[in-house]
């Protein structure tokens, strides 16, 4: 089974997608129950992936070949490392809970609803896979039309705004990034005098400085939109505040990270020479920066509790990004995990907010107060998520944050000094948020009937709520994991950072 | 025999038990859960227009749930008047069985720390050696980096414990004082609807505490410092109905989160510098060879220390951020003892304390906190002078004594500044518990001119408070003496001290003399102005309320006399224990030689003598003049508010720092800053996009305008020249085959004439 793990895991919704159209639109249920089941199964088939993972081998594992169209060099090649891994476990475990969160959200066209979110689920999990370039174009490209039929069909008022806003923002980045690509593709061609899209050929190329230069900023225009790194992430909140809640969900724990990956993927080892340029490294660091007070800042000042989410994940990304440009051990390690814990926090806060919106459709701030006393099951749940983002200790949050702040103190002791007031305004408008929301007397008359948590509802937070606990408590499996991607990708940006560390151990822990 | 020292892992665990069977099941354990909905006056249900068109179960719950009849029939706000008639049982809710076992749980898992704590500490005594470690497993396992001198290192941290001196005294006063309050707050919250939720963050609340004082590297201190200070936050927000509650919750959490930015700093740069943050490697590397007291120059060791010391000004409310213990009161009085007086807010002072390594190298950082602590603990008596509110009295003597603690650490007195922490601990917790006990004989009152005369109705309460305030005034014999004194003579004496900063304690404690008997006479003495129906209500608090008292008010009489100055040495080494205890922790390492080398305090019998005497006449003379203002002529300090009315309403108004903060950093940073960049979003990036948009959607414009008539022009054009240079063909063209035929006669004609004619 091993030498196609991958291929199943990433055909199984694909699968239960066949079988799905089968179904007639009209039972709801059935459609429903079949969802979740294939969603489960998709959480099921990913295991031992996570098992059988080899922690100490470098380079790709589970891989698959095969020739898909042999006169342009592209391929069917599939594998993993650390951070892909924990990637698509992240992404199998919230193919699950978005399906079960949907239970009560969705009423109109629950069949495409449902074969959306399949199609989605392929198109994700297949970009963490792909090692060759095409093939991830694809799955990138692929991504692209569910998600806009998601937010543009069950989505809110302003819905179709948003999805084009998403579309065209997104796909022009595509197109400068299908650039960059091909200037790969040929300048291998030149070089080696073959067609390929395989990324460890690719990484053989040299290209001239300038030319690299130009490349990565293709990559980064592409990538930094998905992220969405400042100034390029005005999408992101008409996207989530329009999106239904599985889709936001979907968005900020999974569709973010293909940003995030990809700069870990490809622009880092690829162009490696222009990823450690200082004006370039400055530049990015800078807008992560930004990214990170600018988002919270602007989350302070926010009516809508769900787009007050949505920026805090331009914050939250901040970091991640921030860590990647740090282009050190602790700080990629720290952003890979911060991806996790993003997915994981802001998830659940997206969550939170649909347990609420679904009983209440209206997302004003000013709606509600003192919920904690009608809702007090809700109103733990709700801490914890919101505890998780603010990065309180014991919870994922903080050693991820942590590590990306030594990362980036490693690598410019101010750029860590600015990116701490993140922290503070971070616990500043999410309790603040809280505050309205949840604490005071109940002052609106909607509210005093509000039923709790239901058992499903609860199923859906229970294993987010565990996965924080085990990452804010024991996260060392998670650096295992990552320690040897992290150490090629350090090593391939930064040649000989780790030389000497035997030599110069001595009296230290 | 159980092994403690190996069990220590198990002291913080034990309240964790007890906080996750509350929080987890505790709601099966409380009779009176539909009391905690709070309604707004004039709220009643509104059926939402979107219930049920979603297939939602709220029809089907309806029955179930107690809380919609009562927002219907009682909606009434809770007032804290309201609870505490809660409290006086009158309702008739008795304790129900389950309810004894959190009144046992609760603090039992509390008194059981306290018993492996001293099993613990008797055990390290008996070591020769008093170091323990315990290391359960990596909780950090990050990846190598490069140190600030090029070294490579690896970032982590151990889920690990250190018993040494220093966190034996900390566990025994978390402990031992967090055991009373629990049994104290069981009299107190007796009746309080949520009583399983409040001890579940009182026993979390401990076992964050124990985390922070036993953690054997700044990462796991860390953990036990924002965990501490989200308890804090849950429960200074436990009214959470009210609105000040709630702010206050916050404000405490966030003016934290800024000496906690302060705090992660100053770990990475240790990080950085030394490699680890576990104690004592750190330790070990500051006192190696390589690092040298930073005498001539501000360097990155002084950087490093004053970065710890902004979090600590955070966590121990020390100027500038010391603004949100005084609101931090909100919190029921219980709270108040334990986390803003007792504990917690020592974590500061507890975690310079444990810095001391470093510390004793950065001679100019000590001097800012010197400086910063004298300066606090003025400006806060200062305030507490003209308060009316009892506990925000008590709130701003709790700053003061930290600032008081804070110069004890700046002067490089460190024993002396862990010996204030340790009997502030007991007549702080003491006098803020009286001050509940008032409270709660007042049915809720907490301003101190609707008291007086209490004096005989609630005594055991009085003479506690009589002791407390004794004791936190100064006068010989009582605990707060020794470590005040101690306080003002390193001060005084210390290479590191100054007469100035002497002189600014000296005045601290004759204010604090003023305000506690100010708030003594205010309360228990003179002419009662308590209304008439809180004065039907008036009763001694209940036994698990005046024990508690009793044991604290014994502690705040004899915590003192284990550490009596070196001129009492009449008494023997059995009373200098407190500082023969810490010393292994505080040696000064041959580094920091160079700062001590000025001049050991060369010990001045008489001016110790003299120093002492003036300390306990300014005392006196503070609790002369507030008898006198308060008791003896009481119009006089009306007379005198009046007289000098600026000073009073800027005190009064607590130097209007609140306000210059909400103007500066509510206002003007946060809503001006995030409006801002809200029209940034708005005004120039979607502005840029949507721009983008209207441009190209006027070249497209252009363009269709070009198609159509440029291109499409062309194309027409070409097919109008067609059409123009058809028309005679047109013409001809008829479709009637006579023409046609006529025409094809024609041309043959012409041909045939032509080749004719050629020929």
């Amino acid at each position: 089974m091993d030498q196609h793990l991958l291929s199943i895991i990433l055909f199984t919704p694909l699968a239960g997608l066949a079988v799905l159209l089968f179904i007639p639109g009209s039972s709801k249920n059935v459609i429903r129950i079949w969802a979740n089941v294939v969603a489960f199964a998709g959480f099921l088939v990913s295991l031992p992936l996570a098992t059988r993972f080899d922690k100490g081998a470098s380079g790709f594992q589970f891989v698959e070949r095969a020739e898909w169209i042999p006169s342009l060099g592209v391929q069917y090649l599939i594998g993993v490392d650390g951070i892909s891994m924990l990637l698509i476990m992240l992404t199998t475990v919230f193919g699950f809970i978005a399906a079960l969160s949907s239970w009560n959200a969705v009423e109109e066209r629950v069949k495409e609803y449902y074969a959306m979110f399949m199609l989605l689920q392929t198109g994700m999990i297949g970009v963490f896979l792909a090692l060759d370039f095409f093939l991830f174009y694809v799955f990138w490209e692929l991504v692209l039309v569910p998600m806009y039929f998601i937010i543009g069909v069950w989505g809110g008022p302003r819905k179709l705004y948003a999805a084009i806003k998403f579309f065209l923002y997104t796909l022009a980045g595509s197109v400068l990034m299908l650039l960059g690509i091909l200037a790969l593709y040929f300048q291998y061609h030149a070089q080696f005098g073959a067609y390929t899209f395989e990324i460890a050929n690719l990484m053989k190329v040299v290209l001239e400085p300038g030319m690299e230069r130009w490349v990565f900023w293709a990559f980064f225009v592409g990538f930094a939109i998905k992220v969405p790194m400042f100034p390029f992430h005005t999408w992101l909140p008409d996207a989530h505040v329009e999106a239904p809640t599985a889709g936001s969900v979907i968005l900020a724990a999974v569709l973010l990270k293909m940003g995030t990956y990809g700069f870990l993927r490809f622009s880092l080892p690829l162009l490696p020479r222009a990823s450690n340029d200082v004006e370039i490294v400055r530049i990015l660091a800078i807008l992560s920066i930004v990214g990170i007070i600018y988002g919270a800042l602007v989350c302070l000042m926010q009516k809508d509790w769900k787009k007050l989410i949505a920026y805090s994940s331009v914050s939250h990304l901040g970091f991640c990004t921030l860590g990647i440009f740090a282009l050190n051990p602790n700080g990629i390690a720290g952003s890979v995990l911060q991806q996790i814990n993003h997915g994981i926090s802001t998830g659940m806060l997206f969550l939170v907010i649909g347990v609420m919106y679904e009983r209440r459709h209206t997302r004003e701030i000013s709606e509600y107060g003192g919920i904690a006393h009608v809702m007090p099951k809700y109103a733990i749940v709700f801490a914890i998520a919101m505890l998780s983002s603010a990065g309180l200790p014991l919870l994922n949050g903080f050693v991820g944050e942590f590590t990306i702040l030594q990362g980036a103190f490693e690598a410019n002791r101010v750029w860590a000094a600015f990116a701490v007031s993140g922290v503070i305004l971070g616990a500043a408008y999410l309790l603040w948020l809280y505050q309205r929301v949840m604490l005071g007397q109940v002052t609106n008359g909607k509210n005093l009937r509000l039923p709790d948590l239901s058992a499903r509802e609860m199923a859906v937070f229970l294993p987010l709520i565990a996965w924080a606990l085990w990452i804010g408590v024991y996260p060392k499996p998670y650096f295992d994991i990552l320690e040897k991607p992290v150490q090629q990708l350090v090593e391939r940006v930064k040649p000989g950072y780790y030389q000497g560390q035997a030599a110069l151990k001595a009296g230290v822990r | 025999m159980v092994n403690f020292l190996d069990s220590i892992w198990l002291i913080p665990l034990f309240p964790l038990f007890g906080a996750a069977v509350m929080l987890l099941f505790g709601k099966k354990f409380d009779p009176q859960p539909k009391s905690e909905v709070a309604v707004a006056p004039g709220v009643t249900y509104v059926e939402d227009d979107h219930g049920h068109s979603h297939g939602h179960s709220h029809s089907h719950d309806h029955g179930h749930d107690h809380s919609h009849d009562h927002g219907h029939d009682h909606a009434h706000t809770h007032d804290s008047a309201h609870e505490h008639d809660e409290a006086h049982g009158a309702h008739g809710h008795g304790h129900s069985a389950l309810r004894s076992l959190v009144s046992l749980l609760c603090p039992g898992m509390v008194l059981l720390s306290f018993i492996f704590s001293v099993g613990a500490v008797l055990q390290l005594a008996a070591k020769s050696e008093r170091v323990h470690e315990v290391i359960q497993f990596t909780w950090l396992a990050g990846l190598p980096f490069h140190m600030a001198d090029g070294r490579m290192a690896t970032f982590g941290a151990d889920w690990g414990f250190l018993l040494d001196p220093l966190s034996s005294v900390m566990i025994l006063v978390v402990t031992g004082v967090g055991f009373l309050i629990h049994v104290y707050a069981v009299g107190y919250m007796g009746h309080e609807a949520g009583f399983y939720r409040f001890f579940g963050y009182l026993n979390l609340f401990v076992f964050f505490m124990l985390m922070l004082v036993l953690a054997n590297n700044y990462a796991l201190l860390f953990v036990g410092w924002e965990g501490v200070g989200l308890c804090s936050y849950l429960l200074i927000g436990f009214y959470f109905h009210k609105k000040s509650a709630g702010d206050a919750g916050k404000k405490a959490f966030i003016v934290n989160r800024i000496g906690d930015a302060g705090f992660i700093l100053g770990i990475l740069l240790m990080l950085a510098v030394t490699g680890s943050v576990r104690f004592l490697d750190v330790n070990a590397a500051l006192q190696s060879p390589a690092f040298h007291a930073e005498t001539e120059a501000f360097g990155i060791l002084s950087l490093m220390a004053l970065l710890l010391f902004i979090g600590a000004t955070g966590k121990s409310a020390q100027f500038p951020l010391y603004v949100w213990l005084p609101d931090a009161m909100e919190g029921p009085t219980p709270v108040s003892a334990l986390i803003h007086a007792a504990t917690m807010v020592t974590a500061g002072v507890y975690m310079v304390a444990r810095s001391n390594a470093l510390f004793q190298l950065t001679p100019s950082t000590s001097h800012i906190v010197a400086v910063v602590g004298a300066f606090t603990a003025i400006f806060a008596a200062s305030i507490g002078l003209v308060q009316n509110d009892i506990k925000r009295v008590l709130a701003y003597s709790t700053v003061s004594q930290l600032g008081y603690m804070f110069l004890a650490l700046g002067v490089g007195a460190y024993w002396v500044a862990v010996f204030h922490l340790f009997t502030h601990a007991f007549f702080k917790a003491l006098l803020f518990l009286c001050s509940g006990s008032v409270i709660h004989a007042m049915s809720g009152e907490q301003d101190m001119r609707y008291m007086g005369a209490l004096k005989d109705k609630i005594p055991v309460t009085h003479w506690t408070m009589f002791i407390g305030s004794v004791a936190i005034a100064g006068i010989p014999g009582l605990a707060g003496f020794f470590s005040k004194d101690e306080i003002l003579w390193q001060t005084w004496s210390s290479p590191l001290g100054s007469h100035a900063l002497y002189a600014v304690g000296l005045a601290t404690a004759g204010m604090t003399a003023f305000y506690m008997w100010r708030l003594m006479n205010m309360t228990f003495y003179g002419k009662s102005r308590v209304s008439a129906e809180a004065a039907k209500h008036i009763h001694e608090s209940p036994a698990t309320m005046t024990i508690p008292l009793s044991v604290l008010a014994l502690g705040s009489v004899l915590g003192g006399w284990i550490g009596v100055p070196k001129l009492w040495s009449a008494f023997g080494d059995g009373f200098r224990l407190f500082e023969t205890w810490l010393e292994p922790v505080f040696t000064s390492h041959s580094a920091a030689e160079a700062v001590h080398a000025a001049g050991e305090a060369h010990h001045d019998t008489g001016t110790e003598w003299l120093l002492m005497g003036v300390s306990v006449t300014i005392a006196i003379i503070g609790i002369s003049i507030a008898r006198y203002m308060y008791h003896t002529r009481p119009e006089l300090s009306d007379s005198m508010e009046a007289s000098m009315k600026p000073l009073h309403t800027v005190l009064l108004n607590k130097w209007y720092v609140d306000e210059v903060y909400d103007f500066l950093f509510v206002n003007g940073l946060s809503k001006g800053g995030g409006l801002l960049m809200g029209a940034f979003d708005r005004g120039v990036v979607d502005g840029a996009v949507n721009g983008a948009g209207w441009v190209t959607r006027l070249s497209s414009s252009a363009s269709i305008w070009w198609d159509t008539w440029i291109v499409d022009g062309a194309v027409r054009f070409s097919a109008f020249l067609v059409k123009a240079l058809s028309y005679p063909v047109r013409l001809i063209q008829t479709g009637q085959v006579q023409s046609y035929a006529l025409y094809v006669v024609v041309g043959v004609a012409l041909f045939f004439g032509y080749f004719m004619a050629g020929k």
